[in-house]
């Protein structure tokens, strides 16, 4: 395993648009099947393994809930193929 | 958006008020990602706005000074501010009915007066607070509360408008184009002289519901299918371009 961007979510922030579910490109975000409490159904981070830091739904996150944080991939010489 | 832009906001005042899908929440994190680039002293920045949505971007949000004006009058405080203090860096955010509608004389008049100002016009194309009624920049043919059977006015060019009264800087995107904008506004906030930004902004809530456009995605698909770049404006008809929004830079025709 390479490594994991740090998905945040500011959930007192979020209204719930579900942009961020429709925008990402790697269906990381889901929607919740129940109305929660707050009139809306949360937005629920599925598959965080999956992120590409792409950055789409901090740049476009109307409520401005979502933090990136990119990961550190260090680059083990060893194990890059020899052709590159 | 990112944590490290949280120390220009007063979070104290978080969740926003605009509406679930809003796309002025984009611009606001736009706006704070261009000056955090810059690096610009945020504390020797002013920002005013009408009254509208649009308004309540820079105020009570920003962790600086802040000017929540008259209906239609923050380009003529804005003015002001700079006359008394012109170390200060002025930007008005402010709604397309504030600026172009009941403010259109103020807008027209300190570009050709060539205020050192940056206008940034957050244009959702209708009075969203006030309950959806028409507003200038409203395409043609689409429903709004005042007109349900559809816009029989041409929409209003802002950008068109305030270049010929002599702007420095003029150009439009949407609150989708995150990257050119920044650029933008950049360039904005570093020209010498009247500066202007029209940001198209989707209004699922007031604008979409009544055209079969109810969240914000919807909206992100009608505007990206009617983008034409300034840059490929020679390529159209003019019949074809009634319904288009020109995005880009908008520089002097040869």
């Amino acid at each position: 395993m390479i490594g994991m961007a740090e998905i945040r979510l500011n959930r007192k922030w979020c209204k719930g648009c579900g942009f961020c579910v429709e925008i990402c490109p790697k269906d990381v975000y889901t929607r919740d099947t129940k109305v929660s409490p707050r009139g809306f159904q949360e937005i629920i981070i599925k598959n965080p393994e999956r992120c590409i830091e792409c950055f789409l739904c901090e740049y476009l996150c109307p409520d401005l809930a979502i933090t990136i944080i990119r990961t550190q991939h260090p680059i083990n010489k060893e194990t890059l193929p020899n052709d590159l | 958006m990112s944590e490290h832009l949280y120390k220009y906001l007063r979070t104290e005042t978080f969740p926003t008020p605009f509406c679930a899908g809003c796309g002025h929440g984009i611009l606001m994190g736009v706006i704070l990602r261009a000056i955090d680039e810059l690096k610009l002293d945020f504390k020797k920045m002013v920002f005013v706005s009408g009254i509208g949505c649009g308004a309540w971007i820079p105020s009570p949000h920003f962790k600086t000074d802040t000017l929540h004006t008259l209906h239609g009058r923050p380009v003529a405080y804005a003015t002001g501010v700079k006359k008394a203090n012109p170390e200060l860096k002025v930007v008005v955010i402010s709604g397309d009915g504030d600026l172009a509608a009941i403010g259109g004389n103020h807008l027209i008049h300190a570009a050709r007066r060539n205020v050192g100002l940056t206008v940034i016009c957050a244009n959702n194309s209708i009075y969203g607070m006030t309950g959806g009624q028409l507003s200038p920049t409203t395409p043609k043919n689409t429903k709004t509360m005042t007109t349900v059977m559809g816009n029989p006015e041409e929409a209003f060019d802002l950008c068109k408008l305030v270049k010929a009264c002599g702007a420095k800087y003029v150009a439009r995107y949407t609150v989708f184009h995150t990257k050119p904008l920044i650029k933008a506004i950049k360039t904005a906030l570093n020209t010498d002289g009247f500066s202007f930004i029209d940001v198209v902004s989707p209004c699922p809530t007031q604008y979409g519901r009544r055209n079969q456009l109810p969240t914000l995605y919807d909206m992100y698909a009608f505007i990206k299918n009617r983008l034409v770049h300034f840059d490929a404006l020679k390529k159209y008809k003019k019949e074809e371009l009634a319904e288009k929004i020109i995005i880009g830079e908008y520089r002097d025709e040869d």
